[in-house]
């Protein structure tokens, strides 16, 4: 650490900028919470992961390439990097964490990609109902750097 | 130099806790202070201003809504406090949300005077934290300036 600019309040080093090759996880954070979605991108960086964010579920899907049923969306599909987590906010205006879910596990491309739920309310009604619809986790907000790091080595776990 | 640096040292430590200690900030800023690094030293004061910009943005709307006599939309309301208190929650700050909280039930149980209220004490009290991390910003600044590093501080 240099004797610097920031306080030293990290315990360990953290791989931030250097981590390059094909173990990086690409993960899509969706909330409609601004500040929301500015954390959990950091958090995710943090651990070495490259992040899109999308304000809401149907933005999510066009990124994904599950837009508009009518559109061709096939050429758009392979301009997209692969995705390798979506992690999205429960209650969102329009379209829920929840239906997103549902539509990405609909779908005979994304339906191996993991979603897990984020929501601040703890409750069990909902938790199970994420999870019997296929979530990988559920988490509660507000996320903790140490919630991202058990998330990710629980992922990276189910790839090897 | 290194006496001045001291003394802001333990000035910060003193204020930092007594931030904590009185209510203003709970765990969820320690943790945002993790985030914080060497690549993005700003982080937590451009979080935390990002935070203040959505309470103005938000409380209008609570405002406004509220302004609707006889005609509230209390779901609106609600939403807004919704909105509020997650980010709160996110940055940390512990009456801001504890407010939210109080004044989400009260958007549920339709209480016009109860919103009122809860609108009034949850201005108060952004601007009073915004007012307080301001100072904990200042003396950051002064311990960069006195070529000192700003130390971490144990809450517990």
């Amino acid at each position: 650490m240099n004797g610097g600019s920031c306080s030293s309040s990290m315990e360990v080093d953290y791989d931030h900028h250097h981590h390059h090759g094909h173990e990086e996880l690409h993960v899509l954070a969706v909330d409609d919470n601004l500040i929301d979605r500015k954390l959990v991108e950091k958090l995710l960086k943090i651990s070495s992961c490259k992040v899109t964010t999308a304000e809401n579920a149907i933005r999510a899907l066009e990124y994904l390439g599950l837009g508009d049923q009518n559109q061709h969306m096939d050429s758009l599909t392979n301009n997209v990097m692969k995705v390798n987590l979506i992690i999205t906010d429960y209650c969102m205006p329009g379209m829920t964490g929840f239906e997103l879910l549902k539509k990405v596990k609909e779908s005979s491309n994304l339906k191996e990609v993991p979603v897990v739920i984020m929501s601040s309310e703890n409750i069990p009604t909902r938790i199970n109902k994420c999870l019997a619809s296929g979530a990988q986790m559920f988490m509660q907000k507000p996320l903790k750097l140490a919630d991202v790091e058990k998330l990710k080595s629980h992922l990276m776990n189910c790839r090897s | 130099m290194d006496a001045l640096v001291a003394q802001l040292q333990m000035q910060f430590r003193d204020y930092t806790i007594s931030l904590y200690q009185q209510g203003f900030l709970d765990d969820q800023f320690t943790e945002l202070k993790k985030l914080q690094d060497d690549a993005s030293p700003d982080f937590v004061a451009e979080v935390l201003s990002l935070f203040f910009e959505d309470c103005v943005k938000l409380i209008g709307n609570m405002a406004r809504a509220l302004d609707q006599k006889g005609t509230v939309d209390f779901n609106q309301v609600g939403a807004s406090v919704h909105q509020l208190k997650g980010s709160s929650s996110s940055v940390g700050a512990k009456r801001v949300k504890g407010l939210c909280v109080s004044f989400k039930e009260f958007c549920e149980a339709k209480n016009y005077e109860g919103c009122v209220r809860c609108l009034q004490q949850v201005d108060i009290e952004y601007k009073t934290l915004q007012t307080k991390l301001q100072d904990m910003f200042n003396l950051e600044k002064q311990i960069i300036e006195a070529g000192g590093r700003v130390p971490q501080v144990d809450i517990n």
